[in-house]
């Protein structure tokens, strides 16, 4: 009988009801009409497969935070089956605003070639009210800036001519936010992998992860979009460069969901994908390089850990690398979702759940008052400043702040 | 009980099998004094553990053509008249490299003489009609199979019976007859916890408890050739295939693959048990062995999916009278006039058959209780549909495609298993909606509504009546909450106490058999919850008082 061995989709029939995903299930705790996971996933599947009439539309609350998977003691892939079971099922039509939203890149686009216009005017109060009235994305939001130049042309004005002097090279996806929102994070990761001896170079033509248009049921997009960054990626390792991002969430949806979510196989390349603070974190613990901090660096930081990174474990990197600055004072916020869900929080019917959810956690940053909230992704960043008035920041930009830059360029022999 | 004592009956039915409550209403819709009594709970014979397959009759056409025809004629019948209990799937007949072609021509023309419409289709057709079909087969036949649950359509006859005014009685189990010369005037019963006796007087009494049936006869003083057969049948975790899937072959052991509600059955087996054994049936190591054996030929995926139970139920075979040895023993219907038979006046007994034809074993019967009886009324249970089957599934069409889009999940599954008779459960609040069994989707109200109107007293009524611990978790999470609510309708802790011991050991028995994998650590958490948690292992069988679990 040993032969026997039950495979299921995302395995749902792993299940033993325990119920555990549900308890962590950060939306089943504020807002009774959600099913929660297990209802919704393992449960809800065996319906669904009777007859596909038993979908039920409230699946649409699920913030696919994953906080459910990494509960789950028998490695169900519950946020999976409920996302699938979304992709697959749902009658709902993505509206006006779920495309605005999920476009990241086409409208970091637009937005950035007239950016301080952009800006002023998404900031400004009777537009936000149109854009509640019209498109129902919630008031109380304000989308983050845009940056006037974008993290790619700054990269080839200033940057990319340099990168071939290091002996060693990375690839890196900088996703939408460094690239249109942020790019100063792209600037401080390229700081940060020059001095320890890596060029840095970008993909060839890279495109959103998609996870914004997977969550919003524009999935044949987001898989045009996943197979143009495979191939990108696939090219990179190939000519023997490791792909690093400095975005939690890009970093999931490319290793994880591509595959689970879009039937994107991607084993060949898969762990060659990697966060750039566990890339630097390996860097240092197998002595391949070394990080020297400045003296005068002082700075208390707390440390959120956000979903995605949650669900592949990954936060260790983050919390070691930020905690080998001497000059830091660490204040450790226990692991909870702060309610954005990316864009999910957005929408004017998902407000209040998506502040319900974080309130413990701003709570806790309000009593704490680090001078900073450190976190890996970007979308936690934009909730947490509006939610606390705490400024939010990339692990790898308080690195760079913190990097003696000489010192480290020396200590690695880079020129 | 007074009541029913005082009264005299035209007619006193004995089992609560699907045959039993057809005939108790068929027999109260012609307008006769009818009782029903069952010495246990509705379905808990064969009834209720077979296949739940709606028949084509394709399957006994080469063999059986009598048999084949009935099959198709009752397989119509039951999709206008218990349109909830009905699942129009329909049905493949697969044949494999290793199976003749030949047969499949056989098979066809035997189909065409029965009325049965059996068309040949292309194997790359079947494959995109049933994509869990084995790949390799090189032929397929298509047939007008289904899928029938076999509690839902007693509970629904017995419900039909109750509101053309038949009294019922469950757990009580005959233990005697009054008898006058040659002429059976009455039953004797007794409580099957209590051990309280009564008598139940009536002109004629119908003899269908299927296997048991035997001893009933035996206690009448006459002697029905009968050979109890085990079926052994495995459940998987989940909805495997949409179609029935049969071998295109004589029939043989596990080859027919039936999708039933939120699961698939693979089934069944076939040996002859002796009668002590009928009530302690135990699928063994080798009955499963053959049955996924046989089951990935069928549908190479269910080596991967996760088994539920298994089970096994006993088919009432009846030799002939002329031919006592059994060698040549068909699968039809047998209607006993004792009178003629064996000089014994008031006893009839109906037994043979299948499920399929329950409606039409009950109309023999009754047509021979109206003959002795001098009544004339024709039987209608072929025309009236069941309570809650009396709105057709399509007829509505549209707007009820919109209504269903607006219940939730618990309501839609409720409405699956109760048809139009959802409309009386209640869902006023919160509580009334909220969910008892999570992997079933079976909500407070349903459980209150089966408690009050469908002869429940422990969990297994209620499991047959709402399918409360039938789903993947097997009780884990839902009999502690049933326990609860049946404690409020009962009012006996010790009782319920006693009830959810039974109940979860039940659930075991089911398990044990094939406790591998998922099914294993899912038994093991169960015994965590119960016993770890609750401690349920300290409650002690009662003394004196037998534990119910049938």
């Amino acid at each position: 009988m040993n032969k026997h061995n039950n495979i299921s989709p995302n395995g749902f029939e792993q299940c033993i009801k325990c119920t555990i995903c549900t308890v962590y299930c950060p939306m089943t705790a504020v807002n009774p009409d959600y099913p929660g996971p297990k209802q919704a996933g393992p449960d809800g599947e065996r319906y669904r497969l009777k007859k596909p009439l038993f979908y039920d539309e409230a699946l649409k609350y699920c913030l696919n935070c994953k906080r459910c998977e990494v509960a789950c003691p028998s490695n169900v892939r519950i946020g999976d089956i409920i996302q699938a079971a979304r992709i697959k099922y749902s009658k709902h039509s993505p509206k006006l605003r779920d495309v605005i939203l999920a476009n990241t890149d086409f409208m970091g686009t637009v937005a950035t070639t007239m950016a301080p216009i952009v800006n002023a005017t998404l900031r400004l109060k009777p537009v936000k009210h149109v854009m509640d009235a019209v498109l129902a994305i919630d008031h109380h939001r304000t989308f983050p800036s845009y940056a006037s130049q974008r993290f790619e042309t700054w990269y080839r004005k200033e940057a990319a001519a340099k990168q071939a002097e290091y002996p060693k090279q990375v690839s890196y996806f900088h996703g939408c936010y460094a690239n249109y929102n942020n790019p100063q994070l792209g600037k401080d990761l390229v700081k940060v992998l020059n001095a320890l001896g890596y060029g840095v170079q970008l993909l060839e033509k890279e495109r959103c992860c998609g996870v914004a248009k997977i969550s919003n049921g524009l999935v044949e997009a987001a898989r045009r979009d996943a197979k143009r960054n495979l191939s990108a990626i696939r090219q990179a390792v190939a000519e023997g460069r490791e792909v690093v991002a400095t975005s939690s969430t890009c970093t999931f949806t490319i290793r994880d969901e591509y595959p689970h979510l879009l039937g994107l196989e991607n084993d060949d390349v898969r762990s060659q994908i990697s966060l750039a603070t566990r890339f630097i974190y390996r860097l240092i613990e197998e002595r391949k390089a070394k990080l020297v901090f400045r003296k005068d660096f002082r700075l208390r930081v707390a440390y959120h850990t956000a979903c995605h990174i949650e669900r592949m474990g990954w936060s260790i990197y983050s919390t070691s690398l930020l905690r080998m600055i001497p000059g830091i004072e660490w204040l450790p916020l226990e692991s909870q979702c702060c309610g954005i869900a990316g864009t999910y929080g957005f929408k004017r019917e998902n407000y209040n759940f998506s502040q319900a959810i974080g309130e413990k956690l701003f709570q806790r940053i309000k009593e704490l008052n680090p001078d900073v909230v450190s976190t890996d992704c970007e979308t936690c960043k934009w909730q947490i400043e509006m939610s606390t008035s705490v400024p939010v920041e990339n692990p790898i930009s308080i690195l760079a702040r913190a990097l003696d830059e000489e010192a480290t360029r020396e200590a690695n022999g880079v020129k | 009980m007074d009541r029913i004592e005082n009264k005299h009956y035209d007619v006193i039915v004995i089992g609560g099998g699907a045959t039993g409550a057809g005939t108790a209403r068929d027999c109260a819709m012609r307008g006769l004094k009818t009782i029903l009594v069952e010495r246990l709970d509705f379905t808990a014979g064969a009834t209720g553990r077979n296949h739940g397959l709606l028949h084509s009759g394709a399957r006994y056409a080469v063999t059986d053509q009598e048999s084949a025809s009935e099959c198709i004629r009752e397989n119509m019948i039951l999709r206008r008249i218990a349109s909830h209990c009905v699942e129009e799937t329909s049905g493949l007949f697969i044949t494999l490299p290793e199976d003749d072609l030949e047969y499949q021509k056989l098979f066809v023309e035997a189909c065409g003489r029965a009325g049965i419409d059996a068309a040949i289709i292309d194997p790359k057709e079947a494959r995109l009609l049933e994509p869990t079909v084995n790949p390799d087969l090189i032929g397929a036949v298509r047939v007008p199979d289904g899928a029938v649950d076999p509690f839902r359509l007693t509970t629904a006859n017995i419900t039909d019976a109750r509101l053309h005014g038949a009294d019922i009685l469950t757990y009580h189990e005959v233990v005697g007859f009054v008898r006058t010369g040659d002429s059976i005037e009455g039953v004797h019963l007794r409580h099957a916890r209590t051990g309280e006796q009564m008598t139940v007087y009536g002109s004629l009494v119908i003899n269908a408890a299927g296997i048991w049936g035997y001893r009933i006869a035996e206690l009448a003083g006459v002697r029905i050739n009968m050979f109890p057969s085990k079926g052994s049948l495995i459940i998987f975790g989940h909805r495997v295939n949409n179609m029935v899937i049969n071998r295109c072959r004589k029939p043989a052991d596990a080859d027919i693959l039936v999708p039933g509600d939120t699961i698939s059955l693979i089934g069944t087996t076939s040996t002859r048990i002796p009668f002590d054994e009928v009530d302690h049936m135990e699928v063994t190591p080798e009955e499963v062995d053959i049955l996924m054996r046989e089951g990935e030929k069928l549908a190479p995926i269910l080596g991967q999916v996760r088994i539920l139970r298994a089970y096994s139920g006993v088919r009432p075979l009846v030799a002939s009278d002329d031919d006592p040895s059994g060698r040549s023993i068909s699968r039809g219907i047998v209607c006993l006039d004792h009178e003629v038979r064996d000089g014994l006046k008031g006893f009839i007994t109906i037994t043979g058959g299948k499920l399929m034809t329950y409606r039409l074993m009950a109309e023999w019967a009754t047509d021979l209780a109206c003959r002795k009886l001098g009544v004339t009324v024709g039987c209608r249970t072929a025309e009236l549909p069941l309570p809650g089957s009396d709105q057709p599934k399509d007829s509505e069409g549209r707007k009820r495609k919109a209504h269903i889009i607006e219940l939730s999940t618990e309501q839609k599954a409720a409405e699956g298993r109760h048809g139009t008779m959802s409309r009386y459960i209640p869902s006023q609040n919160a509580q009334d909606d909220a969910l008892v069994c999570e992997c079933e989707q079976v909500s407070v109200g349903e459980v209150n509504y089966a408690i009050e109107n469908l002869y429940v007293q422990n969990l297994i009524n209620l499991r047959r009546r709402t399918r409360i611990g039938m789903g993947t978790c097997q009780g884990e999470l839902c009999a502690c909450r049933a326990a609860g609510l049946l404690d409020k309708a009962n009012r006996c802790s010790e009782r319920t106490l006693q009830d959810l011991r039974g109940f979860l050991n039940e659930r075991w028995k089911g398990m044990y058999p094939i406790a591998w994998g998922e099914t294993l650590a899912e038994i093991q958490f169960t015994s965590w919850l119960y016993n770890g948690v609750c401690g349920l292992d300290q409650v002690k069988e009662s003394e004196g008082k037998p534990v119910i679990n049938q």
